[in-house]
Formats: structure tokens, sequence, C-alpha cells
């Protein structure tokens, strides 16, 4: 059993969480709240500003058209798509950087140059490329996403113990006992963490090419939405994404939960 | 006792962009089956580049190390190095998973080993649980597995604190000396050498060349500890403390 002080202490934290709890709820609800009276007394413009009432009779007939979960479905797709892929040649590049340091050396500059480089200043040229439509919007993520991912992962599997390595080298261990049996299980934690970074990466760049060229998605709700100057189809676009990201955020912070654990 | 490994004057360079830097000279000197060999010297006098080249993990410049081709070399680290994602079972294991020798006669000779130095109760613990005396000890095993002749081992109680360094060396030299292995002991620590090894080499300054050798013969001669208790130790201590030459 636990010390009095013990459960005083225990006590605290939960006093601490719950409090904690507390106020991130009551500022988004406070929020919305105020939103809301302000537009009912017309202090706020609500053609420019909209209001939470708005916003939820915008979703209601979204979701009645039929259109909601096809925008959504369609972002979430790309999004998918560009971030599996680019996870993947992400790491297989990685490999082949540190499986080949001379390659390695010689890329170095250009990798620099191509992660520095905004990527939405290829968007036109993608577009004329791939085609206005789905393909430019994937490779658009991708190309994000891979760049990161290489950064990323590289780094992990050049940071790796030396001592480690003289280990399995006592061992005589060859390069690809080396890479299977040590580098990439000790660089799996970087790699889970790349995920995570490649989730918004790969969001921002469908948004981006959604924005460019598309006929569906939320980037293409946000976009008719200022077009048309509908500001309530603007936010409700907005807020949808935010629920989208931060549900697939946390599906890899999850995910991440439990590889880590698990091993 | 015949000689089990033989080294003439063996020479080693290391290069950087700006200067080429001679760590090893005239190094020669012969290791006998079942002896175990304490190389002490000032840090910097290449005593750790002798083991590596040893061990095939550096290039020799000159010089020859004559050695039987069936004579198996096991490396022990200064760290442990264990996998954090590999249970002891498996981080024992990994050597032999290296060389394609995982039979179950060699696993269960790890096995063994593991109940014989108290770990068996840990084989499925990860080493996060595992003191730092213990884990020096699962990287025993680990070199031990592959069932060298020759161990090589470079400073490895220096991660340890004081009184586990006591304790793990003096496990460490019973279980070398019931596996009957030979051994040479890379080591700062002239007390530590003194009470584990047959013989002690003093290594001059860099470029490291041998200065002197003692055969250390203590009176009622067992555990490394006990050694420490020989009236001759303070003796072997002071000898060797001169030799080092030793520049603050």
């Amino acid at each position: 059993m636990y010390s009095d002080e013990h459960k005083k202490f225990l006590k605290s934290i939960k006093v601490n969480n719950f409090w904690v709890r507390l106020c991130q709820i009551a500022i988004i609800v406070l929020f919305i709240i105020i939103w809301q009276l302000l537009a009912n007394f017309k202090l706020i413009n609500t053609f420019i500003a909209s209001s939470p009432k708005l916003i939820l009779n915008t979703l209601i007939s979204l979701f009645k058209e039929g259109n909601l979960f096809k925008h959504i479905w369609i972002t979430v797709y790309e999004t998918i798509i560009s971030f599996s892929l680019g996870t993947i040649i992400g790491t297989i590049i990685a490999t082949i950087l540190w499986w080949n340091k001379f390659i390695a050396k010689v890329l170095d500059p250009y990798l620099t140059i191509l992660n520095s480089l905004p990527k939405v200043a290829l968007g036109p040229i993608i577009i004329i490329w791939a085609g206005a439509g789905i393909n430019s919007i994937i490779l658009m993520a991708l190309l994000i996403s891979t760049i990161i991912t290489i950064i990323n992962v590289y780094q992990g599997f050049i940071e790796t113990n030396h001592l480690k390595i003289k280990l399995m080298k006592s061992f005589k261990a060859n390069k690809y006992q080396v890479y299977t049996k040590l580098i990439i299980p000790s660089s799996f934690s970087n790699i889970i963490s790349a995920l995570k970074i490649n989730v918004s990466m790969s969001l921002i760049g469908v948004i981006m090419g959604e924005f460019l060229v598309s006929k569906e998605g939320l980037g293409y709700l946000i976009m008719y939405g200022s077009q048309v100057f509908n500001l309530n189809l603007v936010i409700t676009g907005i807020f949808i994404l935010c629920v989208v990201s931060a549900i697939m955020y946390y599906l890899v912070y999850y995910l991440e939960k439990r590889l880590i654990k698990g091993d | 006792m015949d000689n089990i490994l033989k080294i003439e004057n063996l020479k080693k360079i290391y290069h950087t962009k700006y200067q080429e830097t001679l760590a090893v000279e005239n190094f020669s000197f012969e290791l006998k089956r079942g002896e175990f060999v304490a190389i002490v010297g000032p840090s910097g006098c290449g005593k750790s580049t002798i083991l590596s080249i040893l061990c095939g993990l550096e290039q020799k410049s000159d010089g020859n190390i004559i050695i039987d081709n069936n004579i198996n070399i096991g490396y022990m680290l200064q760290n442990d190095a264990l996998f954090e994602w590999r249970n002891i079972l498996n981080n024992c294991l990994l050597g032999l998973e290296i060389n394609n020798t995982l039979t179950e006669e060699n696993k269960s000779y790890v096995l063994e080993l593991l109940k014989n130095y108290g770990l068996y109760d840990f084989k499925d613990s990860f080493p996060n649980n595992l003191s730092g005396g213990m884990r020096q000890r699962v990287a025993l095993i680990r070199t031990l597995a592959t069932k060298p002749d020759i161990l090589l081992l470079d400073e490895p109680f220096s991660a340890l604190d004081y009184q586990t360094r006591l304790a793990v060396s003096d496990d460490v030299y019973q279980i070398i000396k019931k596996e009957n292995k030979s051994a040479i002991m890379v080591t700062h620590d002239l007390a530590e050498a003194i009470s584990m090894a047959d013989r002690i080499v003093v290594l001059t300054k860099r470029p490291g060349t041998i200065k002197s050798i003692y055969e250390i013969n203590l009176t009622n001669k067992s555990t490394p500890i006990k050694n420490r208790r020989a009236k001759e130790f303070s003796y072997y201590y002071d000898m060797i403390w001169k030799d080092i030459d030793y520049h603050v």
C-alpha cells in the first residue's frame, strides 16, 4: 500500500491534469460561444467572418448533397498514397545513401537545395508534365514527403552508435548484416518519427496541389469557397481539415506508441 | 606452454588530412596458450590500436602477425554495446547469427554459459533492466559464444563504477580462466592489470613501443580481489608506475 504522502502526490497529479483538460475544453467552448454571440448581436459581419451556426448549416447541406465525405475521402486518399509512397521511396533512397558514401557525398548539395526549395514553385511544371488532375497533386505531395524522409531517415542511419558498428565488425559482419541487424532496428524510432512529420508534410502537399488544380477535395472546397466569396464554405473546409489532420496525426502517434512499446 | 599468437615489428600509422601519426612501432610480442596478458601505458600510446589490428578492425601499416588459421579471436569493447531491442539471450546469440553458426548445440552452449554465470533468469529480459555489471557479463558471454581461443579486452571495465568494477573483473577473470582462454587486456588501471595478468607489457608514450615486460609472480595467487592483498602487489605497482613515465 502507498503511504499517505504518496497518495497526496498522486492526487495532485490527477488534479493538475484535470485542470489542464478543463481549460483546454473551456477555450474552444468559449471561443465558439463568443463567436456566435458576436454574430447574433451583429457585432461582426457574418458575410466575411461567418459564425458557428452557419458553419454547421454548411456542413449539414454538404452532407445532404452527398459531397462531404467525397471531398474528405479524396483528400485523405491522396494523402495516404503520397504518405506511403514517400516513406517507402525515401527510406530506400536513404538506404542507398548509407550504403554508398560516395553517392551520399555527391548528392549532398542537391538534396540540400531540393529541401530548401519551396516545392510549390514546382507546381506549374508538375501540372504541365503530369496533367491537371490527381496525379499532379500526388506528385507534389510525394516530392515534399520523400525529401524530408530521405533527410530524416538518413540522419538516423548515420547516427547509429559507432561502438555497436565496431562490435558488428568484430564479429566480421558484412554490410548487409550490419544494415538488417543493427542500422534498421536502431533507427526504428527515427523512422517512426519521420512518419509523424510525413503525415503533415503530405497533407500540406496535397492541399497545395488541390489549390492549384482540382475539382474535388478539401483544398478545392476552400479554394472554390474563396472564389465565389462564400466564407462559410472556406471556414467549414478549414474546420474539416483540422479534424482530418488531427485524426491522421494521432493515428500515427498511437502506431508509434504501440510499435515502440512492442519491441 | 606453446605460443598461440606471435607479433613481429608491428607498425601503425594513422592518416588525417593534415598529418600522419605514428601510433605503434616495433611492437613484437608472443602470447602463450592460456596466458592472461595486460597492456598498460600512457593514454594515446596506441594500446587499443594493437587490439583493433589483431581483431581485423584496422589494417596494420607494417609487421607480421603470425597466428594459426583455426584460431578464433573474440573482442570485448569498453562499452557493453548491447542492442536494446534484443533480449539478453538474443544479444548473446548475435555473433553466432552473423557467422551463420546458430546451431542447437551452440545455442545450448550459450544457455549453459548464462546458467553458469547467474544470468539464466534474465535471458528474456531486455538490457535496460540489467545493472552495469550484469550487462558487462552479458557482453562477455556474447563474445564467448563464438568460442574464441583468444579474447581481446579493450578497457572492458572502464564504464563501470569502482565497486562494480572490482566485482565484475573478478567474475570475468574467473570465467576466462574456467573456459581456459588466452587473453590480452588493455587497461589504464595498473592495480587491475597487476591483479589479473600473468604478464604486463608496458608501452612508452606515442609512438607506442615496448618499454618493459613484467612477469607477475604473486604469493598465493588466486582471484583478482584477493591478489590485491599479495605482498608483492605494491612492489609491481611502484615499478610499473615509474615505467609509465606519466606527465600531467
